[in-house]
């Protein structure tokens, strides 16, 4: 199982914890032309590697906050969570 | 090649069965090939096999990185299926189906295909209706579908729970009485076997390690047992089609994820069809050896570690046990892990990729046991024609950006979230 450190309430199990996907996503700005290319990276295109990925998490049953996890796709060794906005 | 008979069995019984042909050759790789398969699973040998059966293609090399057998095709819980609702899926997957019935014949290899049929369990007035359209889009489509209702349910499985206070009672399912299961590992040991006896070569411990492209072609690939010329390449690897799309500078709508899955301790003959709980996602058979065949959902976050953790099982028995009460009874014996090609909208992709040469197979979700042969036929055909052909039309690369999505269960882009 899983121990995930949320930013804001610290260590807990995974089973409190939602996965969200890839947390490098971007959405393409609002009241901008998005090309199709543009939108298909955005919501179909994915590098899913083997190794480092960051991705969102959400404590669901705890804080409720969307935060993110670097962590090791292989080994699920978890290198550092923080703040989306860091 | 030696035929498998019951003459060749009696024979070798007077050597102490000690003088038996090796069922396929660990020949070194050649310089060059016509096609390189990458990837030797059921996808993977299924389509050496269509390409020198169909299309006289034997210059072929089949390259893994691990051992025959080794990955999904030895991991899933063996269900074959076409209840789907979609044109393309039920086409494509009901075509597999007749190849899944001749398939132990064709192959001389007991592969102990068995129909037994599979039920998808209904808990609302809703989910019946859904199953109803369902199953009236498989009868379009030339496939066996019944609805049934609660009491023809607890004929077929009197020991679910059809008590009164159950929070997800039972109303009914749709069944496929022609799906079943089949024994995984002899899929890829037959489908091996004949693809060595037309001149395939399987290599195996040969890990790919980078491409080499000319012009937008593909001309080669370097293994960790050197350089192999061909123009023509295509990749079978499932899990880890996104580690090979990185070689190749491309990016796939595809997420590579966990999918669990165990079996029991062997009991007494219980259940002779696949049984799938509506109300949780959990899907159980019994093997002939007595083992009930478990899984449900996927670990729920990328993952390239072919084992799990225990919350998703735990998670995923919980539903068994609400559907089966005596599941609560028995000891499991093993559970195990296998990496999946989760694709964005939960069906596959076999097409030509904007590398000329290069043909993608991959996407498969966890459904991809059942399209082993219709995978491996139809991605045979694209491979010696360069086209795709009209059962794999539908599965295309470029759906997504256009958005002709074959979105059969609704789920979005998050297919790993069910």
């Amino acid at each position: 199982m899983l121990n995930i450190k949320c930013p804001y309430c610290g260590d807990r199990s995974q089973k409190e914890f939602a996965y969200g996907g890839d947390g490098t996503i971007t959405r393409p700005k609002l009241n901008q032309e998005i090309s199709d290319e543009e939108w298909d990276n955005f919501v179909y295109l994915r590098k899913s590697p083997r190794g480092k990925h960051i991705e969102l998490w959400h404590h669901i049953a705890g804080c409720r906050q969307w935060f993110k996890v670097e962590r090791d796709t292989t080994t699920h060794e978890i290198f550092r969570t923080f703040k989306p906005e860091e | 090649m030696q035929k498998y008979s019951v003459f060749s069995l009696i024979k070798n019984a007077f050597s102490n069965h000690e003088k038996w042909d090796l069922a396929w050759k660990d020949p070194s790789p050649k310089k060059e090939y016509d096609v390189v398969i990458i990837g030797g699973g059921g996808h993977g040998l299924a389509t050496a096999y269509y390409l020198a059966k169909e299309h006289q293609i034997t210059n072929v090399a089949v390259i893994e990185k691990g051992w025959i057998g080794g990955g999904n095709i030895g991991r899933n819980t063996t269900i074959i299926r076409s209840n789907f609702m979609y044109d393309d899926n039920a086409r494509f997957n009901e075509f597999g189906m007749n190849l899944w019935r001749n398939m132990s014949q064709e192959l001389n290899f007991n592969v102990m295909f068995s129909p037994r049929g599979i039920i998808n369990l209904a808990h609302s007035d809703a989910q019946m209706n859904a199953y109803a359209r369902r199953g009236n889009s498989m009868r379009l489509n030339g496939i066996d579908a019944v609805l049934l209702n609660r009491e023809e349910i607890k004929k077929i499985i009197p020991m679910a729970d059809f008590s009164d206070d159950v929070r997800y009672p039972i109303f009914g399912g749709l069944a496929q009485p022609s799906a079943g299961t089949a024994r995984h590992d002899a899929v890829a040991w037959g489908y091996a076997r004949q693809a060595d006896s037309m001149g395939v070569d399987i290599i195996q411990n040969c890990e790919v390690t980078g491409f080499d492209i000319e012009a937008g072609k593909i001309t080669g690939l370097r293994t960790s047992r050197g350089d192999i010329k061909s123009k023509k390449i295509g990749l079978c690897v499932a899990g880890s089609t996104n580690v090979l799309a990185e070689k190749l500078n491309m990016t796939l709508p595809i997420e590579t994820h966990l999918l669990q899955a165990c079996v029991s301790e062997p009991v007494k003959p219980v259940l002779d069809g696949v049984v799938t709980f509506g109300a949780g996602h959990f899907y159980i058979s019994q093997s002939d050896k007595g083992e009930m065949v478990m899984g449900g959902d996927l670990d729920g976050y990328n993952s390239y570690a072919q084992k799990g953790n225990l919350p998703t099982i735990q998670h995923v028995l919980t539903g068994g046990v609400a559907l089966f009460p005596f599941l609560s009874r028995l000891k499991m014996l093993r559970t195990w892990g296998g990496i999946m090609d989760m694709s964005m909208d939960g069906s596959p992709i076999i097409d030509k990729t904007h590398i000329d040469g290069l043909y993608l197979n991959c996407g498969w979700c966890y459904g991809g046991f059942k399209s082993v042969p219709s995978s491996g036929w139809t991605f045979a055909h694209t491979i010696a024609q360069d086209r795709v052909h009209e059962l794999n039309e539908g599965f295309s690369l470029n759906r997504f950006s256009k958005g002709y999505l074959l979105d059969e269960k609704g789920l979005g882009t998050k297919t790993w979230i069910s």
